[in-house]
């Protein structure tokens, strides 16, 4: 329950948002104080609803292409991704080689681009704010590499069901062996800048503490849970597309704090940067659509659910078909919103200056969330 | 653990649990589950170490249908419950106490479908702005409206319980 303001008691009710440098996004979180220490917090979403899964009951697959870039911005493909799989799941659609690779490479790329703006986001949150400057000029050159690609920087459309929109060219496989050999170059710069900073460790480290079964009882997913030291990772507990042919580790950090969440995705970079490598080396020669797939895409009847490893965590696609070519019922689960609904028992107890962190190392990012 | 534990597990709980052709559906084990029995079940879920993926309502005739998808950390055990409910006045006791994590999926719901999640604290609006009402955006008209046996081909109905 939200708590209202009592003037009778010790306690004070703030709210944080919905328009806050801290929150990413339009987010509220309603919060019970005593002093500088949080008792509750209740995250108000819902500023940003545009009710895609409305949207999805209405349009045919081919239709809603346009919504999947729409609702993490940071991470879109993705969310493409999950989509096109959940369809070609229901269909039978067997995708070319050559596809299958072209989404890896184009999807682990925009997840180095999410984290390297998580990255930005949650220094600055913290009060240091020369980091975001590093990591926007590295992001730039993948939004370049992907606009060249893709046609956007931000909101992709990119997948189609059985393959995707056009071909990589030369100039994009070369320029992005140069940005995997200039990125490799600037974790160390990262980590000198950052991680050994004494004012950061203090302000992370055993700082908003998640234990495995928090994990559990949220369903919280991604960094969050690797974080907490389960290796839980759907391209490797639940290989889709062709994760399975790919050399990575799965970084994990056993502390559950904020530090743990960071070095977490720091990790991750660089293991996005081998899958990169490894698939342009591996990049089949073929078509990039499949041959057969139907003009109208005629769904079900029946239900498929595809989960697919986003920036941010587990993404869900549920996906119910009654014979006609507009989904019946299209469920997306967002990886945040399980990740932010353990605010409350996170944040109890916690300072308020420390809550910033915490909602920092958990990447929000608000317009999934609201869908 | 594996998935004939699993199975064994659901039927301990008096569950007639059905494995699924994973590559094609998504999911490892499929069940209908009697609403009286659901918190059973998803306890000892819970007790096994799972983790909770959503909460799905899909409108259907006659009746509707609510969905939950459960997962194991160590992957390869996809679970998905099915509970029908009256359309009229749709009821389900809530999971929220088991998973807290259900909180907020049942509370999407209710504003989508308007589900009756019996012992929830709190179901006031979470996605939809406060003063939404009846609003329920995601209930189908009659002209869109589907039978439940189009959406889930009638095999997957064996071993309901009525």
């Amino acid at each position: 329950m939200i708590p209202r303001p009592d003037p009778t008691l010790e306690t004070l009710v703030l709210n944080m948002g919905p328009q806050h440098p801290s929150t990413h996004g339009v987010l509220r979180v309603v919060l019970k104080l005593d002093g500088e220490y949080v008792l509750e917090a209740h995250p108000v979403i819902g500023y940003g609803h545009r009710m895609h899964e409305k949207m999805g009951e209405v349009r045919n697959v081919s239709g809603f292409y346009a919504n999947v870039g729409r609702m993490d911005y940071a991470g879109a493909l993705s969310f493409g991704h999950g989509h096109v799989l959940a369809v070609e799941r229901m269909l039978g659609i067997e995708v070319p080689p050559r596809a299958e690779y072209i989404r890896v490479i184009t999807t682990e790329l925009n997840r180095i681009a999410s984290h390297l703006l998580w990255f930005g986001a949650f220094l600055l949150d913290l009060g240091a704010f020369t980091p975001i400057l590093y990591s926007f000029d590295d992001r730039e050159y993948i939004l370049d590499l992907l606009e060249h690609v893709t046609g956007a920087r931000l909101t992709f459309s990119y997948f189609r069901v059985g393959g995707v929109n056009r071909d990589l060219d030369e100039r994009f496989i070369q320029g992005t062996r140069v940005f995997i050999r200039r990125m490799r170059s600037r974790f160390e710069a990262y980590h000198k800048l950052v991680t050994g900073n004494v004012i950061f460790r203090k302000r992370v480290e055993g700082v908003g503490i998640i234990s495995p079964d928090m994990i559990r009882k949220y369903g919280a997913t991604g960094p969050v849970a690797r974080g907490s030291g389960i290796p839980y990772d759907i391209r490797r507990v639940e290989p889709y597309s062709v994760y399975s042919e790919l050399d990575f580790d799965i970084p994990t950090f056993p502390e559950g704090d904020c530090f743990a969440r960071y070095r977490v995705r720091l990790a991750e970079m660089e293991q996005s940067l081998r899958i990169v490598e490894q698939a342009l080396d591996r990049l089949p020669d073929g078509s990039v659509m499949a041959e057969k797939v139907p003009r109208k895409l005629k769904l079900g009847p029946g239900e498929v659910y595809q989960a697919v490893e986003a920036a941010r965590g587990e993404l869900g696609y549920y996906l119910a078909g009654d014979g006609t070519d507009v989904p019946y019922r299209l469920k997306i689960r967002p990886p945040s919103y399980s990740n932010l609904s353990l605010l409350n028992e996170l944040a109890s107890g916690v300072l308020l200056a420390d809550l910033v962190a915490i909602m920092g190392s958990l990447d929000l990012v608000i317009p999934e969330i609201d869908r | 653990m594996t998935l004939e534990e699993i199975l064994q597990v659901l039927e301990t709980t008096g569950v007639d649990a059905a494995p699924a052709d994973h590559p094609t559906k998504g999911v490892h084990v499929e069940a209908w589950v009697p609403t009286e029995r659901l918190r059973e079940v998803a306890q000892a879920l819970r007790d096994r170490e799972f983790l909770i993926e959503d909460v799905i309502g899909v409108d259907a005739a006659p009746e509707m249908m609510v969905v939950y998808h459960f997962h194991r950390l160590e992957g390869g055990c996809r679970v998905r419950l099915r509970v029908r409910t009256d359309r009229e006045s749709p009821r389900v006791p809530t999971i929220q106490d088991i998973f807290p994590g259900a909180s907020w999926h049942e509370r999407e719901q209710h504003d989508f479908y308007g589900v009756e999640f019996e012992g929830h604290p709190d179901l006031s609006p979470l996605i939809l702005p406060e003063d939404a009402g009846d609003l329920r955006p995601l209930r189908k008209n009659e002209k869109k409206l589907k039978s439940l046996d189009d959406i889930v081909p009638p095999p997957a109905h064996q071993g309901e319980a009525s």
